[in-house]
């Protein structure tokens, strides 16, 4: 993509002794983009981790019919509630965005830190009182149950009374503070900050995604602001955005709620599509295939996200006329994700692949994004959608592009860049065990559940008919296979960080390309003090 | 279409044991293990069955391309196989190729797709109109062309299960209609936002208070459907299902009779219920 020249890494590769602060202020005051990056990381790692128990108590739920693990109906509505905004919230966007974002986005424009160094240290630091206050929302009296859809009325105060559902509202601002702050961060370092020489056409696919993704957040969260804070109002103070008998609608907020979503889906994604593009080019020593196209795949995907948003809206009474439209809009997206798809797979083709950890997990990702990508154009289907909508056919198809999708990528970009951040490598046996464990894992946790939507089977049941018997307990198998998986990792986390093996900075050898390779591994605590110069 | 039916069978192989399971008897309710949709109990669900395999067939082409290319890749340009890798990175007709090809398959999939939707949008010719009203957790329905029939349909309690019955699909009152008529469906909702959902029959709308959505069936024959609520209600989402009973016309009419007697003298709509239905048609 971009040659560099070794004057940046003569320069900084004296400083190892450069000036850390102390503890307290490194960590808890930090201005620095790979310490608050880290710090992300480790957010979305303990995220992931409640996210993931309830998953599991979830799964042992529905494991057999007419189980009762979980106290209530309402009990297991709050766990699929926090389930849904915590893998979102606070495990996927912040090890995509904050973690590797903060983490490689500067280093790979050459820039010293972002833009804004201090409000990236308030984005991080809005999310922790956030993830107080969404844990208030499961505990604190009977939970709040709506869904992570939160669609009124069951979400007003009549229907969900009490604290809890306020709580989660006030975390959504909180966190969407968090990521509007962290999107002007991100398009103003990529617009302003990049190294002499790295023009946009030569600026690296990762960057381009986080590009992308931050314009998406940055004209998607305020829609969401704007629905929960009239949720807010409706709740405690009497307003009727979504009552009926004020002369409200409570449609208007799914219109609103969706506006945001749709692209909030891309905005978990698209960060994921960029680290892989790096790691099909690195592992295969080749440069990634027609790469003009793919900047304009992620905006046309990018751009498409804004204009579907009703396709989750197809039986709430829309317009024939409407559902017509919305259909062929959503179908249209399926193009430029399957040039993506090809994109990779003609890196690949006539390349010398080496099948390293991280390339599994790009290899995986490509798999499972593909069949989670064409139960999609099922779905867009307002036909077919009519008997889908709503089924574990939905469940099925965004766990794998989001659980198996998003979740590989994340897997893919730890694996290829923790030598880098650490200095240490990943303990090969294991981290391939790592892999093999989850991709069985959850395939048999989701794939079953294209069967159950099929025959019919809703989503967030807390119990179920005996006929969804036999499909519900291979999943719930399959999430007990992904949990001891997830587990594993933290061991392999351990085992990284107490290995006393030292990395050489490019330890992919030539086919890793961008300026990350440049640097010693880990990094010095200021790197670029002379910026690089890209010919 | 019944062309692609069977090339499905004969191609995606757990459409195959689908197929095997479907062709016995009326499927009406889910079946243990089933891996397919239930079998289509009306034109509209036979339609969605047919697109169903349609693009069924296509993405499961696409996917095992995809996977083979991967494969071959993986297996072909392994570093031990080819150690020097090539460096092109453009091929114009390629992709041009990749671009145009998948959409003229969009192309294919949206022709029929309109034709489904403007398809089941309503019914023209209704013979008949069924109200159903969603509740926390039962469900309500109306028939305002016989003198307002009204009677809510509550699940059958697990100790109160006769033999047969099935746990969580079961009612106390079914809804029962005539086969072969044009049945238009009207959803709404007394509180929050259910779903009125019977898969067998391809039928799904939200049921949304202050609003009133409409939908339609034709039966094709006699036989019992199940579905159940399909949008997060609260406390009991799980215990709304839906029953509906086809009857032949004759058999309609003598039922009717029977029900109207039945739910005059045994109002099951109780005060409250009553009031909460004046509210909601106040706000419409």
């Amino acid at each position: 993509m971009s040659s560099y020249s070794d004057a940046a890494h003569d320069a900084h590769g004296h400083d190892h002794h450069d000036h850390k602060p102390s503890f307290f202020v490194r960590w808890f005051c930090s201005t620095n983009h790979k310490d608050i990056g880290t710090l992300y990381l480790i957010f979305a790692a303990v995220g992931g981790l409640v996210g993931a128990v309830l998953s599991i108590i979830m799964r042992a739920q529905l494991a057999a019919p007419g189980s009762g693990i979980v106290s209530s109906g309402q009990a297991w509505n709050a766990l699929v509630t926090s389930h849904g905004l915590l893998m979102i919230f606070f495990s996927v966007m912040p090890a995509l965005i904050g973690g590797f974002g903060n983490w490689f986005v500067p280093i790979m424009i050459g820039a010293p830190d972002m833009a804004f160094p201090r409000l990236n240290n308030i984005s991080f630091w809005l999310l922790v009182p956030a993830f107080a206050l969404i844990m208030a929302g499961q505990f604190v009296g009977a939970g709040a149950g709506p869904g992570w859809t939160l669609y009124p009325p069951l979400s007003n105060s009549t229907y969900q009374s009490g604290p809890a559902l306020d709580f989660v509202l006030f975390a959504l601002h909180l966190a969407g503070i968090s990521s509007l702050l962290g999107a002007i961060n991100f398009i103003t370092t990529i617009l302003n900050m990049r190294a002499p020489g790295m023009t946009l056409h030569k600026m690296p696919l990762f960057v381009w995604s986080m590009l992308v993704t931050a314009f998406l957040l940055l004209l998607a969260v305020p829609v969401l602001a704007g629905a929960i804070t009239m949720l807010i109002t409706d709740r405690n103070f009497g307003t009727a955005f979504f009552e009926v008998s004020g002369g409200g609608d409570p449609v208007l907020f799914q219109h609103l709620f969706w506006f945001f979503g749709h692209p909030e889906v891309y905005i978990m994604i698209l960060p994921g599509f960029g680290i892989v593009s790096h790691i099909i080019s690195t592992f295969s020593r080749k440069p990634i295939f027609g790469y003009l196209g793919l900047p304009h795949a992620l905006v046309a995907i990018g751009v498409g996200g804004f204009v579907v948003w009703a396709h989750h809206m197809f039986v709430s009474g829309m317009s024939v006329d409407t559902r017509a439209y919305f259909m062929a809009a959503t179908m249209v997206i399926a193009v430029p994700t399957g040039i993506k798809i090809f994109s990779w797979i003609a890196t690949m083709w006539g390349g010398s692949i080496r099948m390293e950890v991280p390339m599994l997990w790009a290899i995986g990702f490509i798999f499972l994004f593909t069949v989670g990508g064409v139960t999609g154009v099922v779905l867009s289907n307002a036909g077919l959608d009519q008997t889908l909508h709503n089924s574990y056919y939905v469940v099925a198809h965004f766990h794998y592009v989001l659980s198996l999708g998003a979740v590989f990528s994340i897997f893919a970009g730890f694996y290829y860049w923790i030598g880098k951040m650490s200095g240490h490598q990943y303990p090969e046996t294991l981290a391939r065990w790592h892999f093999w464990l989850t991709f069985i894992g959850v395939n048999l946790t989701f794939f079953p559940m294209h069967f159950l939507g099929l025959a019919g089977m809703p989503r967030r049941y807390v119990d179920y008919p005996e006929a969804f018997a036999g499909w519900n307990m291979v999943a719930s198998y399959g999430a007990y296979i992904g949990g001891a998986a997830f587990l594993l990792f933290f061991f392999i986390c351990y085992k990284t960080f107490t290995s006393k093996q030292h990395l050489a900075d490019n330890y992919w050898g030539e086919g890793a390309s961008t300026l990350e390779w440049t640097l010693s591994s880990p990094p010095a605590f200021h790197t670029f003090e002379e910026l690089p110069r890209i010919r | 279409m019944n062309f692609l039916r069977r090339l499905a069978a004969a191609t995606v192989s757990f459409a195959i044991a689908a197929f095997v399971f479907a062709g016995s008897a009326h499927a009406q309710a889910p079946r243990p293990w089933q891996m397919w949709s239930q079998t289509p109990g009306s034109p509209v669900a036979e339609q969605i069955e047919s697109l169903h395999v349609l693009v069924m067939v296509i993405i499961t082409v696409i996917t095992i391309f995809v996977a083979g290319l991967l494969a071959w890749v993986c297996y072909r340009y392994s570093e031990k196989k080819n150690p020097n890798p090539s460096q092109t990175s453009h091929n114009t007709l390629i992709e041009v190729a990749w671009t145009v090809i998948p959409v003229l398959i969009l192309v294919v999939i949206a022709i029929p797709s309109f034709r489904l939707i403007y398809f089941q949008d309503r019914t023209e010719a209704a013979d008949l109109t069924i109200k159903v009203t969603g509740h926390q957790w039962y469900w309500e329905y109306t028939y305002p062309d016989s003198d307002g029939l009204n009677f809510s349909s509550y699940l059958v309690a697990q100790a109160d299960l006769k033999p047969g019955q099935a746990r969580l699909l079961d009612v106390d009152n079914q809804v029962v209609v005539p086969v072969g008529k044009n049945v238009r469906i009207l959803t709404t909702s007394a509180d929050v936002i259910h779903s009125f959902f019977i898969p067998s029959l391809g039928v799904q709308r939200y049921a949304i208070p202050g609003r009133t959505i409409e939908t339609w069936v034709k039966i094709d024959r006699p036989g019992t459907y199940y579905g159940q609520c399909n949008q997060i209600c609260g406390e009991k989402h799980s215990g709304m299902p839906i029953a509906m009973r086809a009857v032949t016309p004759g058999e309609y009419t003598a039922w009717l009779a029977e029900a109207k007697k039945k739910f005059a003298a045994n109002p099951t709509a109780d005060a409250s219920r009553l009031s909460a239905a004046a509210t909601l048609e106040i706000t419409q």
